[in-house]
């Protein structure tokens, strides 16, 4: 749906270069709710505003659904874009038009007739539960319902492809999970191919199918949200991540105490429907060794439930071994800590 | 005070006076705004293009303006003449004093556009673009609704500007309350009709500022 091919942009000339994105590809497929994570500074917001060609890259190619935006002349790519709509941080609504006059906009440049616009436009208030303040203003609405009316907007011209620009970095905790999950619902109702950045591991664990890490203008890492949320390979990654749950302090001091010499960590994985089997408890049952959990998590990536354990197991090595062996041959990730 | 006496006053050169300057202002505002408002919007996408060849556009029009809105008035009409006979075919009375109006005021109004249409928030642009907007689209459903209060608070500005403005130019025999404040209070010691002349004018700028303050309120929406 939308690729993204050796994109490269820099800012300024001579020795003043600064290079925000470097030889840059990305796939993103039809239909999936693709992140990008990074740290402010990292080139993510250049990177979803070169998909639609707010930013134009200074070399390399943009395709959306078949067509190589970046070939385009002007006139052409005011056609291309409306297929790609587009939320961001601040809402950027219209603050002299109501939220019904906010959401008709898009409909208004392309000269749709009043009786369409209407009902349309209706619809987008029912889809994202704003019936009831159509003719206030952006400024007597709150944060949540302002992006609210960006997604009403965005989605007006009824596009294959929505692009959120950090679209909850200025909501609180509670707002966030609502957008987030009206965004879910708006891509599985249209099958409507959604790419997010953003600076916050949770909103990728929510929502998102897949993902890409970015870091100095370059992907260092992507692929399946739960690949990538449980083994973390490069260091960025391992740090948004610990930035989503920090107890590494804790979790140094468990590791550090005196414990006997016939123990053994694990850290065990385990994914989807084995998050609920009691594996662990039936397996030390039959093996004979104790274990104490040293940290854990279990929780869900989009709709997935999972749970990552590390575990100190005491006993007869041998024991040990054969415990391991057991998980392994049921399915769960197991991994040598210590 | 002693020996005022508004007993002898024509009260007859008063209304046609005063008639007289808001034929000057109704139609030099008028065209100050046509000429003006485009002016300020060329001004304005100028200055943010990308392209150099658009930028040395800015470069030159700015020089104009800079330099029309440095000459006074006074010198501006009488350069103007022989323009102003060109245009209107007099360059004396109410309508030789529209054409240096016009010329003194719009470059003035055309910066205060400029200011407005910057203020407007850029993301909102952005969205707008995104969306698939010409410039043209932009202009018209995006910057000139958004800059709205500030326009309106622009061209108060840029009236009250021009009733001073007309009181110059009875330099061409233009007429109007401030010519008859000069020639009666400045020439000839005569205070009674500079006094009222004053005062009208007084009113007259009390009435535009409020008019002006309403609509800029009316239409603000933060």
């Amino acid at each position: 749906m939308i690729e993204l091919r050796h994109l490269t942009k820099s800012y300024g000339k001579g020795t003043h270069i600064t290079t925000a994105l470097n030889e840059l590809d990305l796939s993103v497929e039809k239909g999936e709710i693709f992140g990008v994570i990074g740290h402010s500074g990292a080139g993510k917001s250049t990177l979803i505003r070169c998909i639609n060609l707010l930013e134009r890259p200074t070399s390399g190619e943009v395709w959306v659904d078949g067509v190589n935006l970046t070939a385009l002349n002007t006139k052409a790519l005011q056609t291309e874009r409306r297929k790609i709509g587009m939320i961001f941080q601040h809402f950027n609504l219209l603050s002299s038009a109501t939220v019904y006059d906010n959401i008709a906009f898009p409909l208004r440049l392309i000269h749709t007739s009043k009786s369409s616009i209407e009902k349309k436009v209706n619809e987008l208030l029912a889809l994202v539960g704003l019936q009831d303040h159509s003719d206030k203003y952006p400024a007597q609405l709150s944060g949540g319902q302002k992006q609210r009316v960006g997604i009403a907007r965005a989605l007006a011209s009824e596009p294959e492809v929505l692009l959120c620009d950090e679209a909850t970095s200025a909501l609180d905790p509670q707002t966030t999970d609502s957008i987030l999950k009206l965004l879910l619902d708006i891509n599985k109702r249209f099958n409507l191919t959604i790419v997010l950045i953003t600076h916050e591991m949770h909103v990728i664990q929510s929502i998102c199918d897949r993902v890409a890490v970015i870091h100095q203008g370059g992907i260092v890492e992507q692929g399946a949200v739960t690949d990538v949320f449980l083994k973390p390979k490069h260091v960025v990654t391992r740090d948004f991540i610990r930035g989503e749950s920090d107890n590494s302090e804790l979790f140094k001091q468990a590791m550090s105490g005196d414990y006997p010499l016939k123990s053994q960590v694990l850290k065990i994985t385990y994914l989807g429907g084995k998050t609920y089997e009691s594996i662990l408890s039936k397996t030390v049952r039959e093996t004979g060794v104790d274990f104490a959990i040293l940290q854990g998590t279990i929780s869900t990536i989009k709709d997935t439930p999972y749970g990552q354990l590390v575990v100190r197991f005491e006993g007869d090595p041998e024991d040990i071994v054969v415990t391991k062996d057991r998980l392994i041959q049921q399915g769960l990730e197991v991994e040598v800590m210590g | 005070m002693g020996g005022l006496d508004f007993s002898l006053i024509d009260w007859k050169e008063i209304a046609t006076a005063i008639l007289d300057t808001l034929k000057m202002l109704g139609a030099s505002a008028i065209f100050t705004i046509i000429l003006g408002l485009p002016l300020g919007i060329i001004l304005y996408l100028a200055s943010r293009s990308s392209s150099r060849r658009v930028n040395s556009v800015y470069v030159v029009l700015s020089f104009v303006v800079n330099i029309l809105r440095s000459v006074p008035f006074i010198i501006l009409i009488v350069a103007m003449i022989p323009i102003t006979r060109e245009i209107v075919g007099v360059s004396f009375g109410v309508l030789g004093t529209i054409p240096p109006l016009v010329v003194g005021a719009a470059p003035f109004f055309a910066r205060l556009v400029e200011t407005s249409l910057s203020e407007v928030d850029r993301g909102v642009i952005e969205a707008a673009e995104g969306m698939g907007a010409s410039t043209q689209q932009i202009i018209l459903r995006v910057l000139l609704p958004e800059a709205r209060p500030g326009l309106f608070a622009a061209m108060t500005i840029t009236i009250i500007t021009l009733v001073s403005y007309t009181a110059m130019s009875g330099q061409v025999g233009g007429g109007g309350l401030g010519d008859l404040a000069i020639r009666y209070g400045y020439f000839r010691y005569e205070k009674e009709v500079m006094i009222i002349a004053v005062v009208l004018i007084v009113i007259l700028v009390q009435f535009l500022q409020m008019a002006g303050d309403r609509l800029v309120r009316h239409f603000t929406r933060k």
